[in-house]
């Protein structure tokens, strides 16, 4: 695109100066990770290492952390796959009650994370119980899949509306059976957007602790959870921001991998 | 699955069945008898109305400054940066979000408080830091938000053709009027999306403000503070109406200006 | 050129949903089954508040209302397992660190396995409660009496938690914890909320609440106040003493004068308070930054504040008494492992971990014998553990009901009520 040197350089000041501004609230984690003070207060009091001991000799945290991966896998899956379904019905196709969808994926969101957790909880109570199925991964599974489904959802949709049906009418006309047209015309279309869905689906997910705490019972702790929890035990509360340190680096492998697997071979195909 | 979305639907349907009933004054135990008061309470006193406003502007803010911040970057990255830096950039934007919310937040106080991050680089510029209170949480929550944002604006402009683009400059038309005419149109859909986001999340949050906020509260909070005290399920399911409420507003808001099936 | 159903995407799945919604039929089957799930979930409820109702009717329940729950008689063997609320620091088993465990001895000896679940805010404990999935809970007395009221727990044979015998008289039949001489859980462990300020910039220390309640206050800005509808109590205890014509006896017992005028004295205060604290990390980071000079806070707080040797403060118990917490582990009406539950009890108040528990939280221990078993050996002096004549000046949170917790009969304002005051007064 022809646009003039000057404009380029203003957009790609202004992004790097988003970046940073994403960047500087992580920057104080990190060194309030080596602040000797118990409740991060600034400026740090000296350097220190003792809370990445104390992190690093910590069991709560990886069992939490492997949860709430757990957790978060599972209900993006679900989220993916009632996301699009929906998603699709809604673009491509008119029938009573469409209008509702769009509510009533979005009203788990958009209800109080508290509002939600209770009517889970009683819900999982009346419907789960009968079945021998108590509170547990399952149930937050479930429970992160009301909301994270919005989120898939939303990018599909928007992805369908703008690109029209007219390209897979024209698979079908040229004799391409439904697999086929999924396969080489549909899904090329949307997997940019079903990434960003799933990506930030399963931050949503990773995040969230309100409905968690009504849905998790007694025997199980997300990382949210372990980190809100230490925040109000005493001595402890600088771990957390090892926690995070360490989050992102864990992560940032997963997220670039996830962005080239979006691109693919398919990176030159624009329509 | 189905079933539980049944019985999902069914529990809030009773919630908010339950928004027309009242609480024995003494067990706290519910009175299945419809009655308006709850209503009729989060209407008359004006407490209700100033909070409830208060939170439709936060959240309505924080839609608008992400919304002014993403679509520029967004299409710096769809439009101009390499297919490599583009991952990359996608990948940057999305890492703060691994960096748990609560962290972030009180990173942010740490940031805002006195003799803090803000003050500290503000001070030789002889500027005063705002502190706690409204400002520090709308701009929080515009932070957090704001990857929620880019991300889909971003994937609506990946998928716009640069030919049109080309054609809009060949014809004669300034990168301003090709903004304006091409880029804005098509990013609109995706906007809404993003937009779906950030404002619900940020009606619905109650936790930034507790720790930003200073001694300022959201409707989020009305909704939190009710709902485990004895027994004012009904009064807190009336107040999560009103979020509820708003959100259908914007959805049929914006269903009436036609964006979204003009396309 | 038309899709036909099945030429998309998923086109199985579609065609599946397509059937569901677009035939009349089938939607009105998918609505029938909402309604039915709805009536099921309203008969659910409807069943418990009818028991609920149903013992309060019953002539001969304990007084005012307790559901009745019956008394453990005796113990058998542990049920291998235990459900726990508690507050964070309070059931701690040593995989936050190594060094701060006193669940794994417990579950060494009973053999119950020991799940927790950390409660935030009293609030929540109580919804968490309600829902009859845990054992018990350590409930603050702003939660206590909800959950006796509510018939979520059952009361203590105290014959049966051995160790009960040498907690601190001054904890045993209070109104937070008891009804009629019943007790309703096992004291764990107590602490005042202080009169906290800054020991440079705040000269003299303060020893009056007025300090925090005076409008014309020169730290304007700069004081804080804690964010629950239960700080309403600390405005009430201000004026029992500057204006005793209201005739108020107890905090938590507030007619509607009384009220009123506790909470304009909190909406006059909102005009020099800085920010409201709930978590104790905030209110830490408050002092250490300056962002607070003075206000109400806990005994913890201070010793945090001071050990980082950034700020110094200053604590004490105003001229005018305090209002404090007094936290009470309660067993669940709907136990599953009630036995596993009294073994808790008695552990949690044997002196060793009774020791451990208080001074990790920092807060004065309920069992007289822990003090010998503290490492700091001037900790039970510091939090006034056996001062029967420090305690006797602190009003424990106690929760707000209809009928005046000093018997004026039913015209005091219940919690719910303070709730929505306390969200008037924040504005």
């Amino acid at each position: 695109m022809n646009l003039s040197k000057r404009a380029r350089r203003a957009l790609g000041a202004f992004s790097g100066l988003v970046l940073l501004i994403l960047y500087i609230p992580l920057l104080v984690v990190l060194v309030n990770s080596f602040n000797p003070a118990k409740t991060f207060s600034w400026p740090p009091t000296g350097f220190s290492t003792k809370w990445w001991s104390r992190a690093i000799a910590n069991e709560g945290v990886r069992t939490a952390f492997v949860t709430s991966v757990k957790a978060g896998l599972g209900a993006t899956s679900i989220a993916l796959l009632l996301g699009t379904m929906a998603a699709f019905a809604v673009a491509r196709y008119t029938f009573f009650g469409r209008e509702a969808i769009s509510l009533l994926v979005i009203l788990p969101i958009a209800l109080p994370g508290i509002v939600t957790g209770i009517a889970l909880n009683s819900a999982f109570t009346t419907f789960l119980k009968p079945f021998g199925i108590g509170f547990g991964l399952f149930t937050v599974i479930v429970g992160h899949a009301t909301f994270c489904i919005v989120v898939v959802y939303n990018n599909v949709l928007a992805r369908l509306r703008r690109v029209g049906a007219t390209l897979e009418e024209a698979s079908g006309d040229l004799g391409a059976n439904t697999f086929q047209t999924f396969r080489y015309v549909t899904f090329p279309t949307i997997r940019s957007s079903l990434v960003a869905g799933a990506l930030l689906a399963f931050a949503l997910s990773f995040d969230e602790i309100v409905v968690t705490t009504f849905t998790s019972g007694a025997s199980i702790k997300t990382l949210p959870q372990w980190i809100f929890d230490n925040l109000f035990r005493p001595n402890q509360a600088p771990v957390i921001n090892v926690v995070a340190a360490c989050l992102i680096v864990a992560f940032a492998l997963p997220v670039w991998l996830s962005q080239r697997l979006s691109d693919g071979a398919a990176a030159g195909g624009r329509i | 699955m189905l079933w539980l979305v049944v019985a999902y639907l069914g529990s809030l349907i009773v919630m908010f069945v339950a928004a027309f009933w009242s609480t024995n004054d003494f067990t706290g135990a519910l009175v299945r008898k419809f009655t308006t008061n709850n209503f009729h309470t989060l209407i008359t006193e004006s407490v209700y109305r100033t909070i409830a406003v208060r939170s439709i502007v936060v959240a309505s803010i924080v839609t608008i400054v992400d919304a002014v911040v993403a679509i520029p970057i967004a299409f710096f990255m769809a439009k101009i940066l390499s297919p490599r830096w583009r991952r990359i950039m996608v990948a940057l934007v999305l890492l703060p979000l691994w960096a748990s919310y609560l962290v972030k937040a009180y990173a942010w106080r740490t940031i805002f408080s006195e003799g803090g991050v803000l003050a500290w680089v503000a001070s030789p510029f002889n500027i005063h830091t705002p502190g706690y209170g409204l400002g520090a949480t709308t701009a929080v929550l515009a932070y957090l938000w704001l990857p929620y944002m880019i991300l889909p604006v971003f994937a609506g402009l990946e998928r716009l053709p640069d030919s049109l683009l080309d054609a809009s400059s060949d014809l004669g038309a300034n990168a301003w009027r090709t903004f304006r005419t091409i880029v804005l149109p098509i990013t609109y859909p995706a906007f809404i999306a993003g937009s779906i986001f950030t404002f619900s999340l940020s009606m619905g949050d109650y936790i930034i403000v507790k720790i930003v906020g200073g001694k300022s509260q959201l409707f989020a909070n009305v909704v939190y503070d009710n709902i485990g005290t004895a027994g004012n399920l009904p009064f807190a399911a009336a107040a999560a109406m009103v979020p509820v409420v708003t959100i259908i507003a914007y959805l049929l808001m914006v269903r009436r200006s036609g964006a979204l099936d003009n396309l | 050129m038309i899709v036909t159903i099945g030429n998309g995407a998923s086109g199985c799945y579609l065609e599946g949903m397509m059937k569901l919604r677009s035939k009349k039929r089938t939607l009105t089957l998918s609505t029938l089954s909402i309604a039915a799930a709805t009536i099921l979930l309203l008969a659910g409820c409807s069943s418990s508040s009818n028991s609920s109702a149903g013992t309060t009717s019953t002539p001969g329940a304990a007084a005012g209302g307790v559901p009745n729950v019956p008394l453990a008689k005796a113990l058998g063997q542990g049920e291998g397992a235990l459900n726990l609320i508690a507050w964070a620091g309070y059931a701690e088993n040593g995989s936050n660190d190594k060094t701060v465990d006193w669940v794994t001895p417990f579950e060494k000896t009973t053999g119950c396995k020991v799940n927790v679940k950390i409660g935030n805010t009293s609030d929540e404990m109580v919804t968490l409660m309600k829902t009859g999935q845990y054992d018990g809970v350590s409930a603050s007395g702003d939660a206590t009496l909800r959950l006796i009221y509510g018939g979520d727990v059952a009361p203590v044979n105290t014959s049966l938690v051995p160790n009960y015998a040498t907690v601190s008289d001054f904890l045993k039949n209070q109104k937070w914890n008891s009804v009629a001489g019943q007790m309703y859980g096992i004291p764990h462990a107590w602490g005042a909320n202080v009169l906290t300020s800054n020991a440079s910039k705040v000269t003299p220390a303060p020893t009056s609440w007025s300090a925090v309640f005076d409008p014309k206050s020169p730290y304007k800005g700069k004081v804080t106040a804690y964010d629950s509808p239960i700080y309403i109590a600390d405005a009430a205890l201000y004026l029992m003493s500057t204006k005793p014509d209201l005739g108020i006896k107890n905090p938590y017992a507030l007619d509607d004068k009384q009220f009123t005028a506790a909470v304009d004295l909190l909406k006059a205060q909102k005009l020099i308070v800085g920010e409201y604290w709930a978590d104790y990390t905030k209110a830490v980071q408050s002092f250490e930054s300056g962002n607070t000079l003075l206000g109400t806070s806990w005994q913890v707080i201070v010793n945090m504040v001071n050990s980082d040797k950034k700020v110094k403060v200053n604590a004490t118990v105003p001229v005018e008494g305090a209002t404090g917490w007094s936290d009470t582990w309660m067993i669940s009406s709907k136990a599953a492992h009630p036995n596993c539950m009294y073994k808790w009890m008695d552990h949690i108040i044997s002196p060793k971990a009774n020791a451990q528990v208080s001074e990790y939280f920092g807060e004065a221990p309920a069992q007289t014998l822990a003090c010998a078993q503290t490492v700091d050996k001037n900790f039970c002096a510091t939090y006034h553990a056996t001062d029967a004549a420090y305690a006797s000046k602190i009003y424990y949170w106690t929760t707000p009901t209809t009928t005046c917790l000093d018997g004026r009969g039913r015209i005091c304002k219940d919690y719910a009520a303070w709730t929505q005051a306390w969200t008037a007064i924040k504005g």
